[in-house]
């Protein structure tokens, strides 16, 4: 490599300037969230009064978040890994047909979702007004990304050798399932789990339609402070999801590395092609 | 034709490893030159550094026809280039291949194109996409994309590492026809010493960004000028033993000595100066510890003469069990010693 | 699903529903304005994350590591946070707003406009694209611009004939995903939008506040079928060039 040249600093000048883009509003809230009055400036002095503030108000929205979340990983295993194992195990015209529909949620808005939720099922009123509604529309959304993850792994890996290994042991289908196919896609289902995870914390536009004022989840509690509440509190609030979300995304980068390199086929676009989709 | 030197061209790189040492070398217009080496010796280094994708370390010079093009970047240092792995544009046909760098030069490509279809055999393939050629077709494209611009000099980097054995043979005979009819400058770097024997007019065999050894193919095979070249080319055997009264004494008989040396030496040869003879005219007897049949030839390894097994090739239809004693006489005028 | 585009044909007025958003201007303005506000954040983002991701792919420098996490961190934001970030940044008490009031008195506040909406648009698009697109650098051969350069390309030349090519199935299936989300993005404009009529805001208020359930939903097939229309077009388009680059 030669010296450095112009060009080299003008690209690095203009990464930093996306970067700025990106992280300054990161920082600025961050710090409007412990400021005693942010237009004033930080010399106001520091508080957490903000902070206690959201936790008296907005605490039920974190612990239903996180429920949701938890309910939503759950149903996530046991139906979306078993799922992503029939998958990739039987290739048939039905099975592909499947794979191809599991992009739909991508393309499909989840305020269509929810629309079609509402209306499907929005009259049934113990359920309309319980969580679980929220859960299922949360479990729709977030199934494929938990399939794509699991297949991806399954598809990388010999399956039906393997499998024909460890029956050629004797091992049963059960023994198989649980000793063979599970530990070796290990990987596929922890990426999935905090890619569920993920989307659930922040999911919105599907549950600002779906919620009702009980069940307020933490980005609709977040929507509410934005609108209703003075700039320092929708910091505060900000900065409490932030610490809640930033542990997860810290582990998913953790795992997605050493797959990559593991696995030089496909799996570094795969993997960011189906990353989360919560910008909407 | 274009001649290049080499001037205390050393290559380190970010990390701190240093690929290449201080090297000189002097290349003459016309010549085939190739760098031969195992990997990570420094030869591909080298090659880039004057094809111009590398810099030299501060002090060093590239200079083509005495004119020193060590800033000159590769884009305008008008080389051909050609990779083991080809490195032909996926999104152009052969034909957009060849012609991309008299495109990119805006020169009058369809004629020149012709010509580079028909001199590499490949007329029926213009129109085909790249991944729609076998291996050896596409190091044909390769090297006609790489002559197409007529570039001062052609360098070669293990461009037929990557065909199977058959392949190879027939297109190494037909790059080397080609180089001699062009008669252009060429580097050529490989680790096969077949292919560094049949094509090189010169080889600088290189072993830890050092040059080895520099020479014509037989000096090198022949009388190589050290330890690391005798080993790396071709079959070398040794055979350790003491100089006495004009005989070399070894476990396994002895041998008439005329070197200056007395006291303890060290012998090398290769495995077709050894002959298999009858116990009547042996000079050094062993036993067979293993044979390898070849076909043409069998190759007997041979065990009891010195501390380490030697290595004998024979055209001997007989079969060797191991166990069975060997009678072996040596041509002594190939018979090397190295100092040091 | 099916229920939607049921619901959306059977409401009232029919499938008088659908036409209606043909023919009134307000539907169609909407309609059209997303369009054309996911295509140019789409073709920015693009361009953006294409120069940033191939300059990180290509070099090594230290705090790079840190430059890239830090560039993917907003990837998990949810719509609601990347408008209050737009906010933070364009709004009434926003940085843009300060630094401008400084430098020429006036201040400026555009937050809650168009370019409010670009803005975030793009804060959650650039991360996304940035990964996709060194992902697929990573896997560009080095020879390839060598070999460009041999045969006496410029810099220019090489990101035009070798560069772009190779990166234009990633390119295709990032652009695609970008603009599906961006048609989409619900919260970002619900934070910001005093003011604007895209989408899926147009459905929202046609639900929620005139309760206008058939338009609502017919707006939502619309929507569905156009993101899905771009997803399946740079799919094709994905394919045969992955062919072509195979």
């Amino acid at each position: 490599m030669r010296t450095r040249g112009t060009a080299f600093y003008a690209q690095l000048a203009f990464t930093l300037v996306v970067c700025a883009f990106l992280i300054v509003p990161v920082a600025l809230s961050v710090t409007a969230g412990v400021t005693v009055n942010f237009f004033q400036g930080v010399r106001s002095g520091l508080t957490l009064r903000w902070v206690q503030e959201v936790w008296r108000l907005y605490s039920e929205t974190i612990a239903l978040s996180m429920m949701i979340a938890l309910a939503c990983l759950a149903a996530n295993l046991v139906v979306g890994v078993p799922a992503a194992y029939v998958l990739a195990k039987r290739r048939t015209w039905l099975t592909r047909l499947i794979e191809e529909l599991l992009v739909v949620p991508v393309a499909i808005p989840g305020l269509a979702t929810a629309l079609g939720l509402i209306l499907a099922y929005g009259t049934f009123g113990g359920f309309r007004t319980s969580w679980t509604f929220i859960l299922v529309g949360h479990v729709l959304f977030t199934l494929p990304f938990m399939v794509r993850a699991v297949l991806a792994v399954l598809s990388s890996i010999d399956l039906r050798t393997l499998e024909e290994g460890a029956a050629s042991l004797g091992a049963s289908f059960r023994q198989r399932f649980t000793g063979v196919v599970l530990p070796n896609c290990r990987s596929g289902i922890l990426a999935g789990s905090l890619m569920v995870v993920t989307l659930s914390m922040g999911e919105f536009n599907m549950t600002w339609m779906l919620h009702t004022p009980l069940t307020k989840t933490l980005p609709v509690g977040l929507a509410d402070s934005y609108a209703s509440m003075r700039l320092e509190i929708g910091s505060a609030y900000t900065v409490v999801f932030l610490f809640m979300i930033i542990p997860l995304l810290v582990a998913m980068q953790l795992i997605s590395r050493p797959r990559t390199a593991a696995v030089p086929q496909e799996p570094a676009v795969a993997f960011t092609a189906a990353a989360p989709e919560p910008g909407a | 034709m274009t001649s290049i030197r080499l001037e205390r061209c050393a290559k380190t790189f970010a990390d701190g490893t240093r690929a290449v040492e201080p090297l000189d070398l002097e290349i003459r217009g016309g010549e085939t030159v190739v760098f031969l080496g195992p990997s990570g010796c420094g030869k591909t280094t080298t090659l880039r550094l004057i094809a111009g994708l590398e810099a030299p370390d501060p002090g060093g010079r590239v200079l083509f026809d005495d004119v020193d093009v060590t800033e000159v970047p590769i884009e305008r240092r008008n080389v051909g280039m050609v990779f083991q792995s080809y490195a032909l544009f996926p999104n152009m046909t052969v034909e957009d291949n060849i012609a991309y760098g008299l495109k990119v030069r805006r020169a009058p490509a369809r004629a020149r194109v012709d010509d580079m279809l028909t001199m590499m055999h490949i007329g029926e393939l213009r129109r085909r996409r790249v991944d729609q050629l076998s291996g050896g077709q596409k190091q044909r494209v390769a090297l006609a994309r790489a002559l197409a611009v007529q570039p001062r000099v052609l360098l070669l980097d293990e461009p037929l590492t990557a065909l199977d054995a058959k392949l190879r043979d027939g297109l190494r005979i037909e790059i080397d026809g080609l180089l001699r009819r062009l008669g252009m400058t060429a580097v050529y770097v490989t680790h096969d010493q077949a292919e560094a024997m049949s094509l090189g007019d010169r080889i600088v065999v290189m072993s830890r960004g050092r040059v080895a050894q520099v020479g014509r193919p037989r000096d090198i095979y022949f009388a190589p000028a050290n330890r690391f070249v005798a080993d790396f080319v071709g079959t070398m055997n040794a055979l350790k033993g003491v100089a006495r009264d004009g005989h070399l004494e070894l476990p396994g008989g002895r041998l008439p000595w005329r070197g200056a040396r007395a006291g303890e030496v060290e012998i090398l040869f290769r495995p077709e100066s050894v002959t298999i003879v009858d116990a009547a005219r042996a000079q050094l007897t062993g036993r067979v510890l293993t044979s390898f049949f070849l076909g043409d030839r069998t190759r007997v390894v041979v065990e009891g003469v010195g501390a380490t097994p030697l290595i004998v090739e024979t055209t001997e239809r007989r079969e060797f069990a191991p166990g069975h004693a060997v009678h072996l006489a040596l041509d002594t005028d190939a018979m090397l010693t190295l100092d040091r | 699903m099916a229920r939607l585009v049921a619901v959306g044909a059977g409401g009232p007025a029919g499938v008088a529903a659908y036409a209606a958003i043909v023919q009134e201007p307000r539907y169609l303005r909407a309609v059209l304005s997303t369009v054309v506000l996911a295509a140019t954040v789409t073709a920015a983002t693009l361009l953006i994350a294409g120069v940033a991701g191939v300059f990180l792919q290509r070099n090594r420098f230290p705090g790079r590591s840190v430059l890239v996490a830090m560039l993917t961190f907003p990837l998990a934001f949810p719509g609601v946070v990347v408008g209050f970030m737009v906010i933070m940044l364009a709004g009434r008490q926003g940085l843009i707003g300060d630094v401008t009031r400084l430098l020429t008195g006036t201040k400026l506040v555009f937050a809650y406009s168009m370019a409010g909406l670009f803005l975030g648009y793009l804060y959650f698009s650039i991360p996304r694209v940035i990964l996709t697109i060194m992902a697929a650098a990573e896997k560009l051969d080095p020879r390839l611009e060598e070999a460009a350069r041999s045969l006496g390309a410029s810099p220019w030349r090489v990101v035009r004939d070798v560069i772009v090519p190779g990166l234009t199935p990633a390119i295709l299936s990032a652009g695609a995903i970008c603009f599906a989300t961006s048609m989409g993005a619900f919260g970002t404009a619900f934070t910001l939008a005093t003011e604007i009529e895209v989408l899926p805001m147009t459905i929202y208020t046609e639900f929620t506040l005139r309760a206008n359930f058939a338009t609502a939903a017919a707006l939502s097939v619309v929507l569905g079928l156009i993101t899905w229309l771009a997803l399946g077009l740079a799919r094709t388009a994905a394919g045969s060039s992955a062919a072509a680059a195979a």
